[in-house]
């Protein structure tokens, strides 16, 4: 055999090993539709192994076994929950369910809040035009099979039309109460014209979870999007956040993560209508034998649009960054403004990063730019500091902030910013 | 106060390079000394070794300040002891607010010594009043340490870190490099102000200029790693008119 064809077989059989004792959920028509289509789409890709291009960097492994791995569940030693100072609305997930009584009621003006497992009762609802279209659509030109997954098997998560300007955010929470277990959670979201939200996301899901956000932000509209990603050592997954983008429409998209054995985060968005902007930003620290990728996908589809990635991480004893970032330009996308830097800080020698940072450009008159580094803390601006008194840990961990505030800053509110900088602050001093 | 007896230090890395070979100096409170010298002689060396910084190794001599061997201490706690070095070369130090520095730089240092630390608001009226003094405006608090500054913004802006600190023995290295007629002024009324019977100065220039502003007691000429000739304002004087040439055959004479 040819050894592409022997990689296809590979990934074909990995893929029907995952779904052999499955059987696709119950629901109604316009779901049933999605799934069985999502399934033939996995059946066809096959799930990824070590030897994909696109995985380059980090083993799948973890993520396609038929069987996840326990993970231990953090004592969180009474630490505040992250945005719990906030004045929100909480919904809440308990090992991947959605839990109702622990939830806010869903009625709020200016939103639509469904539940995943109730609308896909029904035989019609609107998100039938998006549920699975972006992961579909995302396919190419890489495949993404573990989305194509969630979207076939996924029976939990959120259906939200945001058609104003909710007073609160919406603040998705993610508690554990097993070791074990898997869970796959799969929103969509739609901002309706001129319509503006805060999603909030926080929490590990479970011990290996599959988690896929679709987006669909219409003209004029804004979406922020905040997610902690908990801070449980073993657990293992993959977030994948699908966006497309109205003219003159705005997402930021900020995602901390702190620890955990294998984290692979993909964001995939398309600028369609002019003068659009995505932000999408990431800040990170592990140790040990943490395992962070972030992959992300940018495609600039119109004229004027802007478009940043800012990615840092903060590694340590034997922890692996990864950070694959690509910019396409179409043609038809002039004027287009593309930024992306990822940059890691290395706290000592045994902690990695690796980088692909990628622009494809196809119009004349645009404006990229793509800077990677990797380093240790700088030694002058150590000692400068340590010379006006600073003690040594008090000095690394303000540079190690430092380092960090440039993604910080894409979280448009100050406060909800602050919360994180403590989270990571907390994070480093227990550490650094 | 500030006590250098026979110091000799070499590069870490290299013991080859012999960079201070016997150097003496002593600083007694209220003097200002200043030290003059070609490029090269070891006089940074000299401010980077009592001040702490890594990659100088000291094979002989000692360093005190009001008894305390300052070499065996870490470069915070010189800080917290009074010493204080306004750099050659100050560092930039993106994603730190320069405001944010100096507060957290003037209140470990209280706590090292066993002091109240200033809340925001008293930190704040201090700020504000010595800033104004070197005409250091909110934006330049603002902004990232030393980011974006001008050469003289960023030697304004160690004065005020001086002026915040209040240390006991300064050590300014080439404070005046890159200077106007203007910043000299801001720089040098910026140090007269700070003049005490107990505190101490050590002024490393290049150029008599600098002293015209801040009236040295003693002037030291430094060349190869040792003070050659000390005396009083009179030999800047001599520097400046004749160069370093007669200075240096004498001594090796
Ligand atoms: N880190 C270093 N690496 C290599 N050489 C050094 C280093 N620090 C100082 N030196 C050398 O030591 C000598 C004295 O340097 P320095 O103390 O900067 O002199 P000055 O400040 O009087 O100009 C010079 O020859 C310089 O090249
Ligand atoms: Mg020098």
């Amino acid at each position: 055999m040819i050894p592409r064809a022997k990689l296809k077989a590979q990934k074909v059989d990995v893929a029907e090993a995952f779904i052999a004792d499955r059987a696709l959920p119950e629901g109604g028509a316009w779901i049933t539709r999605a799934r069985e289509a999502a399934l033939a789409r996995l059946t066809d890709m096959g799930l990824p192994v070590k030897r994909d291009e696109y995985w380059r960097y980090t083993d799948p492994r973890r993520l396609t076994e038929t069987a996840a791995q326990e993970a231990a569940l953090l004592d969180p030693q009474g630490e505040a929950p992250v945005f719990g100072a906030f004045d929100r609305v909480k919904l809440v997930f308990v090992d991947g369910v959605f839990d109702a009584e622990a939830s806010d009621s869903l009625a709020l003006d200016g939103v639509e809040l469904c539940t995943l497992a109730e609308a896909a009762r029904a035989d019609l609802h609107w998100a039938r035009d998006l549920y699975g279209t972006l992961e579909a659509r995302a396919q190419a030109p890489v495949e993404r099979s573990l989305a194509s997954l969630n979207t076939a098997y996924a029976t939990e998560g959120l259906l939200i039309r945001v058609t104003g300007k909710p007073a609160k955010p919406l603040s998705i929470i993610y508690r554990r109460s097993a070791t074990g277990g898997e869970a796959m959670v799969r929103h969509v979201i739609r901002v309706e014209p001129g319509a503006e939200a805060t999603i909030l996301e926080n929490g590990p899901i479970a011990a290996r979870f599959n988690q896929v956000m679709e987006v669909d932000i219409a003209e004029g509209a804004t979406l922020h999007h905040v997610r902690a990603q908990g801070r449980d050592h073993e657990r293992a997954g993959a977030a994948h956040l699908f966006a497309q983008l109205g003219a003159g429409s705005q997402l930021k998209s900020f995602t901390l993560t702190a620890n955990g054995a294998l984290i692979r985060n993909e964001a995939v968005i398309w600028l369609d209508g002019e003068e659009g902007s995505a932000h999408i930003a990431g800040a990170t620290v592990g140790d040990g034998s943490f395992h962070h990728d972030d992959t992300v996908f940018i495609n600039h589809a119109a004229p004027r649009c802007e478009s940043r990635q800012v990615f840092k991480k903060v590694l340590r004893q034997g922890a692996i960054g990864v950070f694959q970032g690509k910019i396409l330009v179409d043609q038809v996308a002039q004027l287009t403004d593309g930024y992306q830097i990822s940059q890691s800080l290395l706290l000592d020698e045994d902690a990695q990063f690796l980088a692909k940072p990628e622009l494809e450009i196809y119009a004349d008159d645009v404006k990229c730019s793509h800077g990677s580094t990797s380093g240790e803390i700088d030694p002058h601006q150590l000692f400068y500091l340590r010379a006006r008194g600073l003690r040594e840990d008090q000095a690394k961990l303000l540079l190690v902030l430092a380092f960090l505030a440039e993604a910080l800053d894409e979280i448009a509110d100050p406060e909800l910013a602050e919360d994180l900088r403590e989270r990571m602050e907390a994070w480093l001093k227990r550490r650094v | 106060m500030l006590e250098i007896k026979n110091l000799h230090a070499e590069l870490e890395e290299d013991s080859e390079v012999k960079i201070l070979k016997g150097l003496s100096l002593t600083i007694n409170p209220g003097e200002v000394h200043a030290i003059m010298g070609p490029n090269g002689s070891g006089k940074s060396t000299l401010s980077y070794v009592l001040s702490g910084r890594d990659g100088y190794e000291v094979t002989e001599g000692s360093a005190t300040l009001d008894g305390a061997d300052l070499l065996e201490m870490e470069p915070e706690d010189r800080a917290s002891a009074g010493l204080f070095l306004a750099f050659q070369y100050p560092v930039e130090i993106p994603g730190v607010g320069n405001m944010t520095f100096l507060r957290t730089a003037v209140n470990a240092q209280r706590k090292a010594r066993g002091e109240e630390e200033l809340s925001a608001g008293e930190f704040l009226k201090l700020i504000r009043a010595k800033a104004k003094e070197l005409q250091i405006d909110a934006d330049m608090l603002k902004r990232p340490v030393n980011v974006g500054f001008s050469g003289g913004e960023k030697k304004r802006n160690e004065i005020l870190q001086m002026a915040m600190l209040e240390p006991r023995m300064c050590i300014l290295d080439e404070t005046d490099s890159g200077l106007d007629v203007d910043a000299m002024k801001l720089v040098s009324d910026g140090v007269n102000a700070l003049r005490s019977p107990d505190r101490a100065f050590l002024v490393i220039t290049h150029y008599q200029r600098l002293l015209n502003h801040i009236k040295p007691d003693v002037v030291h000429i430094m060349s190869e790693g040792r003070i050659i000739k000390s005396g009083g304002p009179e030999l800047a004087l001599e520097v400046e008119e004749n160069g370093y040439g007669d200075l240096l055959a004498e001594a090796k004479a």
